[in-house]
């Protein structure tokens, strides 16, 4: 179909210019750095792999490491599900699709750190409508403050609240794909639903499925700003991800040679799990 | 049938109740706020919207946010468009690396870019400015951009082009005139995406800019700060963030989905 042409990357070549702009020149500042010692006045000494080693071992990096893979499981745990069982339950045709499309949509529009702050407010104790219900209502002593665990469920909830839709939007255009004859041939067989959805609707989401995890895995796994906002990374270090880690260690103590050894570690970890998943997702496509 | 139209409503539902709390604080007086919780407003206030809409650090905020998040997106869709067309129509010698290059550009963390691009756009003295952030953000959504094209215009026949060669058309003149409102779709979900994206971001937006340019996010978190707890101002701001992607998205509802659906993976 596509035919053999090396002037294309006269096509391409802006994209090419602005990317490697952007991409390149900030990445050779961070290797630059990851390697060097500096005490200020623009001395660099050199420092081979140690910021490398130091960062591997140290403990509060692999905690950070540890409850990042913790908060990202738990989030594609829950929305995957979750975003598949509402596409499914959607209505196909009507004004209630464009109703439920554009509300849905709505959480992902609103910028971060508003998220974040408007989920603090609704946690507040006395004053939020999330907070009043818990501990007025309910009677269970919830402040987000204090206790690390309710700090994490907030953090989940308001992920779930923000995100699910990306998963619902995706699998609901997979679905509309589908034919209707594939619907009555599975009718004329006597197909149960569970058969339905495995056999027919599951293989037609594949793709957008595919594309909806390494989305929410990319995206969970560099989250920075509405966790930052919501719980500035306490009580204590419970919800300090990788990103609320870097940006402390990279603009809050200026330690370079640190910050971007663990910055490269970090975007290393990112490519490599997103990597996996694709090759996992993708290996029985015969394309 | 009817018993499944439950989940996407309870769902709905969830996802309105924060949205709602917020847009009742907006039009409550602090005092009322801090009282403790109630579902209404008990004295109605415009006072919060009146305060952002006569303060110009306030405005100002929404015009730069408005301003680097349009910039952006102008951007992106014009370098994506040509890359886009050279993927979907050509082979060439290592274009299957660079697609995949591009895309590793948008799994980096924001975090990882923050301090090099506050570096390397003091350098070239565009710190501060609108430009700076618009270029910023590009480094996410011009992979985007190039993927969501890219979708579009491979289900494009590649019939048309020839049939517009055989007619006499220039290359640019046929890309304009005929192959543009081809995938119109395209573009719209394409300048969406980047939109949505470069409206969000905040952590890139607020390291890049200081007076010149600050978006509304500083000016919230400022306000935050330095002006105690008013909790009604900062309501009334948050609501008004929300309502720019509210109107775009009803724009393109019926194209959202497909966007991402034609994408290869």
């Amino acid at each position: 179909m596509r035919t053999e042409n090396q002037k294309a990357w006269f096509f391409v070549l802006p994209v090419l210019i602005l990317v490697a702009f952007n991409a390149l020149v900030p990445m050779m500042t961070v290797v630059n750095y990851s390697v060097q010692e500096t005490f200020g006045n623009n001395q660099f000494f050199w420092q081979g792999l140690d910021w490398f080693e130091q960062i591997l071992r140290s403990e509060r990096f692999q905690a950070a490491l540890g409850r990042q893979f913790l908060f990202t499981a738990i989030i594609l745990a829950i929305e995957v599900p979750l975003g598949i069982i509402i596409a499914l339950s959607m209505p196909r045709k009507g004004i209630w699709v464009s109703v439920c499309l554009v509300l849905m949509a709505l959480p992902m529009l609103i910028p971060w750190n508003v998220v974040g702050a408007m989920w603090n407010i609704f946690a507040l104790p006395k004053i939020g409508m999330l907070g009043y219900f818990m501990n007025d209502v309910l009677g269970i002593r919830y402040d987000m403050t204090q206790d690390p665990l309710a700090a994490w469920i907030t953090i989940i909830v308001m992920d779930v609240w923000h995100w699910t839709s990306l998963v619902v939007l995706l699998c609901y255009a997979g679905l509309v794909s589908i034919p209707d004859a594939y619907y009555q041939a599975a009718k004329i067989d006597g197909a149960s639903p569970w058969a339905v959805f495995r056999y027919i609707q599951l293989p037609k989401m594949k793709t957008v499925l595919t594309i909806a995890i390494l989305l929410r895995f990319m995206d969970s796994f560099n989250i920075y700003t509405e966790p930052f906002v919501l719980t500035g990374g306490g009580p204590g270090n419970s919800t300090t991800l990788l990103s609320i880690d870097l940006v402390k260690i990279a603009l809050g103590q200026f330690d370079l040679g640190p910050a971007a050894a663990m910055s490269l570690i970090y975007f290393a970890i990112t490519l490599a799990v997103s990597w996996v998943f694709y090759v996992v997702m993708t290996k029985d496509d015969h394309r | 049938m009817k018993k499944r139209a439950i989940i996407p409503i309870v769902y709905i539902i969830f996802l309105m109740l924060p949205i709602y709390w917020l847009v009742t604080m907006s039009f409550k007086t602090t005092n009322d706020i801090l009282a403790g919780f109630s579902l209404f407003p008990e004295t109605f206030t415009v006072d919060s919207y009146v305060a952002i809409f006569t303060d110009p650090t306030w405005y100002w905020g929404y015009i730069n946010s408005i301003i680097y998040v349009s910039l952006n997106t102008v951007l992106s869709v014009a370098v994506a468009l040509p890359a886009a067309y050279a993927f979907s129509r050509y082979r060439f010698l290592g274009d299957k690396q660079l697609f995949f290059w591009l895309l590793t550009n948008r799994m980096a963390p924001a975090a990882v870019f923050a301090l090099p691009f506050f570096q390397l756009y003091s350098s070239i003295q565009i710190f501060d400015t609108h430009l700076a952030v618009a270029l910023a953000h590009t480094l996410f959504n011009v992979p985007l951009a190039v993927w969501i094209l890219e979708g579009f215009m491979r289900s494009i026949p590649k019939e048309l082009d020839e049939t517009a060669y055989v007619d006499g058309y220039s290359f640019p003149r046929f890309f304009i005139k005929i192959f543009l409102p081809n995938i119109g779709a395209g573009v719209g979900v394409a300048a969406f995406f980047c939109f949505m994206f470069s409206w969000v971001e905040m952590l890139l937006a607020k390291t890049l800019t200081a007076v010149e340019a600050k978006p509304i996010a500083a000016v919230m978190t400022r306000t935050a700060s330095s002006a105690g707890y008013e909790l009604g101002l900062l309501a009334a701001a948050g609501t008004l963030t929300i309502i720019p992607g509210a109107i775009v998205i009803w724009f393109v509802r019926n194209y959202i989905a497909r966007g991402f659906a034609m994408g290869r993976v």
